[in-house]
């Protein structure tokens, strides 16, 4: 499973980031950047799902 | 002006009446489920979706909906109004492809990394307000804590100066929450204003310094210094938008700890809770509540919407929709899928959250460090805001335990 990120659809709301620091950053303008792009180990899953449940504009996508 | 009572608020919708301004939440729910758009004559004719669905699709449709005015107030504003793209108060006020201009301006300064450079800051402001409490059994958290947060960050990120934040909260009323007065009464009333802002923007221009201020008048759009009205216009936007929206929301946190006190106990022994409470706190008292207007005649999930009616775009109703939440009308601080649209959904998503999340950190980790027992000293006392941003105006409570 990897992180599948829509930039035009994130307006930089910034729940990934500060939710899963370890594999999301934000560019400067506030938008967020993938960290990790390969698949994910469970931990690393776990995060994820957590950011991408709190996207307000469901931006992020967990799949293969 | 005064507006008669609203006997029903599906056909005859109004925010300022004195029973949403008291409690809007159960008057969501029932419109929720019996139209689910309100409709009203009032302010020349206004539209208000009470769905997630609904708030979300019109907040992420700039074709049919311009930005061009936010703040709903009496008439209609027709084609005087100043046209799209830059508006008013640019980004706010601009629909694209300026919008995105506009905004890029602004973002790099309330992106993480700078914003969280002012935690310090944040914490000293927020201890200073505390100490000045000195060992009083009720304290007014409104007037005397929440509603100097926000004006002491905007104040030093802008470039105002600190002392003057009596007047910057009385713009704020002109413009967001004395709405149902006559449009000629609200020009009149805007003049000081007005005159405040060009003389600090004549003072910046002879005086440079590290703000924002400084920033916009040396910024450029394509090789082009800003218009002045679009410096004015955006630090008109930067000082409404950034007072008492988190004054709001760090009111509405405190109100609910002083009325939870397991809520309570639980932040006070377990402080690593406190990010996920403020967003279920902005979730269920989500204090803004943002407008579009219609750009052309149009029919939306079945409305006949017309050119020029007014949207009030609730974000509050959309984060208390039971079909986008579980348990919607509960407050539960260790909420974990919460996407709430506090800050708004789309291209207009509130340039300062970050800093807003900051205030909002530093002031409840602060306050119930400081105070870690504490209820409402008079709840018939507690007053809340008219208009378009809801949060507590008066607040006063008993302390019941100093750390």
């Amino acid at each position: 499973m990897k992180i599948h990120l829509d930039t035009t659809k994130c307006q930089g709301h910034g729940r990934c980031y500060s939710l899963a620091p370890e594999l999301f950053d934000c560019d400067d303008l506030g938008t967020a950047v993938v960290l990790v792009t390969g698949d994910l180990d469970d931990e690393q899953l776990k995060k994820a799902t957590l950011a991408a449940g709190n996207c307000p504009e469901f931006a992020i996508e967990i799949g293969d | 002006m005064e507006h008669p009572p609203v006997i029903d608020f599906a056909t005859d919708f109004d925010h300022t009446d004195e029973a949403w301004v008291a409690d809007p939440y159960p008057i969501m729910e029932d419109l929720r489920e019996r139209c689910p758009i309100a409709h009203s004559e009032r302010y020349g004719g206004m539209w208000a979706p009470m769905t997630h669905a609904t708030v979300s699709a019109i907040a992420n449709d700039t074709e049919h909906f311009t930005s061009r005015t936010v703040v709903i107030n009496e008439g209609r504003p027709g084609d005087e109004a100043p046209p799209a793209p830059i508006g008013v108060a640019p980004p706010i006020s601009s629909d694209p492809p300026f919008h995105e201009v506009a905004r890029r301006l602004l973002l790099p300064a309330f992106a993480p990394r700078p914003v969280n450079a002012l935690e310090g800051f944040s914490r000293e402001l927020c201890n200073q307000l505390l100490d000045d409490m000195g060992d009083a059994d009720v304290i007014n958290a409104s007037l005397q804590y929440t509603q100097h947060i926000p004006v002491g960050l905007i104040a030093k990120m802008v470039g105002l100066p600190p002392e003057d934040g009596d007047l910057f909260r009385s713009f704020v009323h002109e413009i967001i929450e004395a709405v149902d007065l006559p449009v000629e009464e609200r020009i009149e009333r805007f003049a000081p204003i007005e005159a405040y802002i060009v003389k600090l923007i004549e003072d910046h221009r002879e005086n440079p310094a590290d703000d924002l201020i400084t920033y916009l008048l040396n910024a450029e759009i394509a090789g082009t210094k800003l218009l002045d009205e679009h410096v004015f216009g955006t630090i008109v936007l930067l000082i409404v938008a950034g007072i008492d929206t988190t004054w709001s929301a760090i009111g509405s946190s405190l109100w609910h700890l002083a009325q939870n006190p397991d809520d309570l106990a639980r932040l006070v022994a377990h402080p690593e809770l406190i990010p996920s409470a403020i967003e279920e706190f902005l979730r269920a008292y989500a204090p803004v509540t943002m407008a579009r207007l219609v750009k052309e005649d149009f029919e939306f999930e079945g409305c006949p919407m017309k050119k020029d009616d007014w949207i009030l775009l609730s974000f509050p109703a959309a984060n208390r929709d039971p079909e986008f939440f579980d348990n919607a009308d509960q407050v539960l601080i260790d909420r974990e899928i919460n996407r709430h649209s506090a800050f708004g959904l789309g291209i207009h998503r509130c340039l300062g959250s970050n800093l807003a999340r900051l205030e909002m950190l530093v002031a409840i980790e602060e306050f119930i460090a400081r105070f870690p027992k504490f209820e409402l000293a008079d709840p018939a006392a507690v007053t809340f805001s008219q208009g378009q941003v809801r949060g507590p105006r008066s607040l006063p409570i008993r302390i019941l335990e100093r750390a």
